[in-house]
């Protein structure tokens, strides 16, 4: 399979913690690699230099090369913000715009990058790939806030879809949720894959198992073991990973 | 809804918990809820009094002339007993909002680059000076209005917009210096730290997180401001606003050197004019009789009435803009 996401010698400095040690890994398009590992292992830190969200932070630098469809995206002529126009985001708490509606929350993104077209249709192809249209459909003018935390988490999914991304990043996205909102989130990331490639970090070794193709076990900064999923849950090789994944340690 | 009888039924028969033990009273926290209780009527009583002695002392003035033509005569003539504020009302709501119109943007704008844009190093470096502003006495600003600000918009500034811009009745008329926008151009100056500052706080207070979710869709630093800061911050930046209108309304020594102290109503802000603080402070000294010094207290009434007005419909602004989640701009 042709690699959607190449990450090589991947590198992440904290000021003078280097949270990422030479990280090198391929996903393959219309996958979903799942990110595990204990708290402070550099996993978000991962996914944030994916789309160069890490380099926002006061004092935060990265080197080495992330591709997308074999095009470099951190050369210096490449401007971040095309690429997060094609490398979405859904972060760990739901974070949807508290002035605006539900329906002007999926749109943001359409109207940020200039997009002009048949606003409702693509409110509602959003919603219903995020598996909340039937709940919203008739309060869109309502305000996003209004809707429960995972209503909200979803909603902030559609928004990420809307624009329609190649690649979609998930940060824990279901780690402040209830069971059966995690539930609905798990079912929606097996379906997206049909249409996108997904990286997705949990701490929860179940869903890893559950959504993934594949998993990557981070351990203090390097990336220990990268693997099919069935295998890293199985039949490791590395020691570590044994340990962490039967929850000897984590 | 409750009905009268419901309440009064209420009131007869508290209702009790059944089979509980009486409710122990905590007299530390009855003695300390007790005294707050008191502070807190004490500065309602405070502004009541100050009313109260306003209205006694002013009375007179106010019955003398009537209330609607104390406000709207444009006449002052205090040897004739002729009481009209309304220059004095033009005078204040004009040089404060001279002064909005150009601290704020500046402000809120200061504000937005010291948050958003500047280095840790910058911020503190900054900051500093902003603070300071807020601490020079006013009649330093004063002064400075009347030395270096006057003769400047004597020549060149005034003859300058008058050229450019006048066109609008606004920049008309001979470039005296002195007059509305010499006043409102010193409280923008005075007021520019106290909006700065509480704006700086009010835009801190915007969970990171709504900057990263607009970043991460592929907005520009500017735009991630736009859609996703300063709508959470709108209702704080109005707040901001208010408190530095209430500075400016209130503002007596610094608009009295520079304003003209001319009780007239002229659309030129090149035109000197007169505001309610201004001409109670000068005039208050040598009140000529009862009735001036009423007149002078009745206007101190007035300009009460005027900053709780101002200060309760920006609290239904705020409030109306609170309400409906707003559309983001094309």
């Amino acid at each position: 399979m042709r690699p959607k996401v190449e990450v090589r010698s991947l590198n992440a400095w904290f000021k003078a913690n280097h949270a990422l040690r030479n990280v090198s890994l391929t996903v393959p398009a219309n996958t979903v690699l799942a990110i595990i590992g204990p708290s402070g292992c550099g996993k978000t830190t991962f996914v944030r230099c994916l789309n160069r969200m890490h380099e926002l932070v006061p004092g935060a630098c990265q080197s080495g090369n992330v591709l997308v469809d074999g095009q470099d995206l951190h050369a210096r002529r490449v401007d971040p913000v095309n690429l997060r126009r094609r490398v979405g985001m859904v972060f760990q708490r739901a974070n949807p715009f508290p002035t605006m509606t539900i329906f002007d929350n999926v749109v943001a993104g359409l109207k940020l990058n200039g997009v002009r077209g048949d606003y409702p249709a693509l409110v509602e192809k959003s919603l219903r790939q995020a598996a909340l249209w039937d709940e919203v459909k008739d309060r869109l003018r309502q305000s996003a806030v209004s809707l429960s935390g995972g209503q909200q988490q979803r909603l902030c999914i559609a928004r990420a879809l809307a624009v329609d991304p190649e690649v979609l990043l998930m940060d824990e996205p279901a780690s402040a949720l209830d069971p059966i909102a995690t539930a609905r989130i798990e079912e929606l990331i097996r379906g997206l894959r049909e249409s996108l490639t997904i990286v997705i970090v949990t701490h929860n070794m179940q869903q890893a198992a559950r959504v993934s193709d594949s998993t990557a076990f981070f351990y203090m900064g390097e990336l220990i073991e990268h693997g099919p999923t069935e295998q890293i849950f199985t039949n490791p090789r590395e020691s570590r990973t044994e340990d962490y994944v039967t929850g000897k340690f984590g | 809804m409750q009905t009268a009888s419901e309440i009064a039924t209420a009131a007869r028969e508290p209702e009790r918990p059944p089979e509980s033990a009486p409710a122990r009273v905590n007299v530390p926290d009855r003695v300390w809820s007790g005294s707050l209780l008191l502070l807190g009527f004490a500065v309602l009583a405070v502004a009541a009094i100050i009313v109260a002695e306003l209205v006694h002392i002013g009375g007179p003035a106010i019955s003398h002339t009537g209330v609607l033509a104390f406000v709207r005569n444009s006449v002052w003539d205090v040897t004739r007993d002729v009481f009209g504020a309304l220059p004095f009302i033009y005078g204040t709501l004009v040089t404060s909002a001279v002064a909005l119109v150009l601290a704020l943007p500046i402000s809120v704008g200061l504000a937005l680059f010291l948050t958003e844009m500047a280095p840790p190093s910058v911020r503190s470096i900054v900051s500093f000076p902003i603070s300071l502003l807020a601490g020079i006495p006013s009649v330093v600003y004063g002064l400075w209005g009347l030395f270096v600000l006057v003769p400047l918009l004597r020549r060149p500034i005034e003859p300058l917009l008058a050229k450019t811009l006048g066109f609008l009745p606004l920049f008309q008329g001979p470039p005296i210096g002195l007059g509305y926008l010499a006043a409102g151009i010193v409280l923008a100056i005075m007021i520019l730290p106290t909006i700065t500052s509480i704006a700086i706080e009010v835009l801190q207070t915007v969970p990171g997180t709504l900057r990263e979710a607009a970043l991460a869709l592929g907005a520009t630093r500017w735009e991630a401001i736009r859609v996703s800061v300063l709508p959470y911050a709108r209702a704080g930046i109005v707040g901001a606003t208010m408190l530095g209108l209430g500075r400016a309304l209130g503002e007596t020594m610094a608009v009295t050197m520079v304003i003209g102290n001319s009780p007239s109503i002229r659309a030129s802000l090149f035109a000197p004019g007169y505001s309610l603080p201004a001409v109670i402070a000068n005039e208050f000294a040598e009140a000529s009789g009862d009735l001036h010094t009423a007149a002078l207290a009745a206007l101190g009434l007035l300009l009460f009435a005027v900053t709780v007005a101002l200060n309760v419909a920006a609290r239904l602004l705020v409030r109306i803009s609170r309400r409906g989640p707003t559309r983001v701009a094309a």
